[in-house]
């Protein structure tokens, strides 16, 4: 398997210095990305899923400390020279961030800030570099595209600036794209137009893509696969139709549970999971949910549940009491 | 209490919008944020509000409150118009209706302790026993799910978000309000956390028999509380219903657009690639005649030429559409 895979992150572990103690972000987690597939990895605020693709993109915190190995198109990216990380980012290894301003820089045009990029990792001249820019941004659905070089930032709109920062992420064709939660800022209708347009560009590319969210409804209908992350594990991951027939892992269950379903009638009581996600910095001895679990057992609070298979290799979890499989069943 | 019993038997309801209109200038130029909006809310009722950023759904929940006061139109609350109200008619009634907000955090003042956060109302209203403050204090947060002896003597940054919300919704509670406008109380939250709120408002709109309105984004949401939803769009109201029928059967196309946009959390559904492309225009030059027509499918000349009017297609159902679905 490992052959064919573009991205394989192996054993990673990402430890944060606070004031309060060591923070574990990322607990020894295992991932792969095959060329042109899309990974789905869903986990709410502090799972650890935005230190995991920083630790893939080489861009974390400077006090974090990372182990483990992060293969990308044969190299391994722990031990590359900051010079060449820079040469891979933007060009084979790019990322769009929630909020495209944190990307965007505010005090240069649109069209500066493509042409640097595109100049920065292939050899264009000046009219080469702009015609490419007027494409992308065509490409990414901007209303006349010529004149919106001249732009800065701030006179687009939130769904235009995230449509920006998609153009400079696909204009140097990276192999594989980061999208961390790349809708949440935005409405309904233009997060459905983003994520269109990003599926769109994925397949005409043939780019693999690792779409970050908490959101389940994104994933399903737009993901290869899924990880679900908690407290800085990934407690499962499977193909993501099998992941929604048959989820093993009761936290799993218990998200897909907790979302309000527009086919419910109104005023039905929310299974809610109950209490929160544990301190990051107070790790507990046994499975992180299972304080919040309904099916946990003495054995949960003494012992970490290992991510093992169930009845396909490519479907995994973690816990000691998994969900019986009933098809199409939410409890 | 009085009132309430009148009120209930004429069928009267607690309040009414009555064309409300709020613009504000920026620079030289006019924000046409809310622009003629009628409602009607019965006591007891929750009417979701919903629309995406910009729409004018929070600066109509404001200009309600007479938080910003509206250029035009009357608010009707318990037969009294609260915007020729001043001074203490506005403050006595302001006791009876109240505001919880999106960012649970940052509306608390981060170096106040909770028990004086959730206080404060009272003292406002003129509570001057410390004791009685105290022992409604303790009850008001006891029913949001705090254990009261844990929580008074601390600050807002120990708590997570959802705690934080549980005592905006403690402090919103503690004058036994009437009318509770909530303004997308749950977007800042995560999913586990977003049930575990949504229950509590439920179970506080019983315990409490609270009035609501519930503006938000996340249609999903609003079906979840809401027994009629009503859908803004640049400023004005495109469709009001009754939730099940809405959702069902939508009339205006940007109803049916804003429910095919939600992704749904099932793999066999596809996602549909039907969203047409662009963006609401800016309100402070809103398209003519109907204001959704620069991205509906079914727009014409009349689209421009005619703003539609709120009418019945189905029973309690009203749309704002030349060209409805049904």
């Amino acid at each position: 398997m490992t052959g064919n895979n573009l991205l394989s992150v192996e054993d990673v572990v990402v430890d944060l210095p606070t004031p309060r103690g060591n923070l574990r972000a990322v607990d020894h987690v295992d991932l792969t990305v095959g060329a042109g597939q899309t990974l789905g990895v869903v986990g709410e605020s502090g799972c650890g899923k935005t230190m995991l693709s920083r630790a893939i993109l080489q861009l974390l915190p400077k006090k974090a400390k990372l182990s483990g190995r992060v293969m990308f198109d044969g190299q391994d990216l722990l031990q590359l020279s900051p010079e060449k990380l820079r040469k891979l980012r933007g060009r084979s290894l790019a990322v769009v961030f929630q909020d495209p301003m944190t990307s965007l820089n505010p005090v240069l045009t649109i069209g500066t800030q493509l042409i640097e990029t595109l100049q920065e990792h292939l050899e264009l001249d000046d009219a080469t570099a702009t015609r490419r820019s007027i494409e992308l941004l065509a490409a990414v659905g901007i209303p006349a595209p010529e004149q919106r070089l001249a732009q800065y930032p701030h006179q687009l709109s939130g769904g235009m600036r995230q449509r920006v920062a998609i153009a400079i992420a696909l204009s140097c064709e990276p192999k594989l794209l980061i999208a961390d939660e790349p809708t949440t800022a935005l409405d309904v209708t233009i997060q459905a137009q983003i994520l269109d347009l990003l599926a769109r560009e994925q397949r005409r590319r043939h780019m693999a893509m690792i779409l970050i969210t908490h959101d389940l409804g994104v994933v399903a209908g737009r993901t290869d696969e899924v990880a679900v992350m908690y407290a800085g594990r990934v407690v499962e991951r499977a193909p993501t139709p099998a992941l929604f027939k048959k989820m093993r892992m009761p936290y799993t269950e218990a998200l897909l549970a907790a979302l309000p379903r527009l086919d419910a009638a109104p005023h039905t009581p929310l299974p809610a999971i109950s209490g929160r996600p544990p301190d990051p910095t107070r790790p507990l001895q046994g499975c992180s949910f299972s304080p919040r679990c309904r099916y946990a057992v003495a054995r949960c609070q003494t012992e970490k549940p290992a991510l093992t298979e169930a009845e396909s290799r490519d479907h995994q979890f973690a816990c000691f009491h998994p969900i019986e499989v009933r098809v199409g069943a939410v409890a | 209490m009085m009132q309430q019993a009148v009120s209930i038997a004429s069928g009267e309801p607690l309040l009414a919008v009555d064309d409300l209109v709020v613009e504000y200038p920026v620079g030289a130029k006019t924000v046409h944020a809310v622009s003629g909006v009628s409602l009607q809310i019965a006591r007891g009722e929750t009417l979701g509000l919903v629309g995406e950023s910009g729409c004018g759904k929070s600066t109509l929940g404001r200009a309600v409150l007479q938080l910003r006061r509206p250029t035009s139109g009357r608010v009707l609350f318990d037969g009294h118009d609260l915007t020729t109200m001043q001074g203490d008619a506005l403050r006595q009634m302001r006791r009876r209706v109240q505001l919880i907000f999106q960012d649970p955090i940052a509306s608390l003042n981060p170096r106040r302790k909770i028990g004086d956060i959730v206080a404060e109302p009272l003292v406002i209203a003129g509570v001057k026993d410390s004791e009685k403050r105290e022992q409604l204090v303790h009850e008001v947060l006891s029913a949001v799910g705090l254990d009261p002896t844990l929580v008074v003597g601390r600050l807002p940054h120990e708590f997570s978000g959802g705690q934080c919300q549980r005592i905006c919704i403690a402090r919103a509670l503690i004058l036994n309000p009437e009318f509770i406008v909530c303004d997308e109380p749950v977007s800042a939250l995560d999913v586990s956390i977003r049930a575990q709120i949504l229950n509590l408002l439920e179970e506080m709109k019983g315990r409490f028999g609270l009035t609501l309105l519930f503006i938000a984004h996340d249609l999903a949401v609003v079906k979840a509380v809401s027994d009629r939803v009503a859908v803004m769009y640049l400023g004005r109201l495109c469709e009001v219903g009754p939730s099940e029928q809405l959702f069902a059967r939508p009339a205006h196309p940007y109803t049916a657009l804003l429910i095919e946009a939600i992704p749904v959390p099932d793999p066999d559904v596809r996602p549909t690639e039907t969203v047409p492309v662009g963006e609401p225009p800016s309100p402070i030059a809103p398209p003519s005649g109907c204001r959704f027509r620069t991205r509906c499918p079914r727009a014409d000349q009349r689209c421009s030429d005619e703003v539609p009017e709120l009418r019945a297609v189905a029973p309690g159902q009203f749309v704002a559409c030349h060209h409805p679905l049904i």
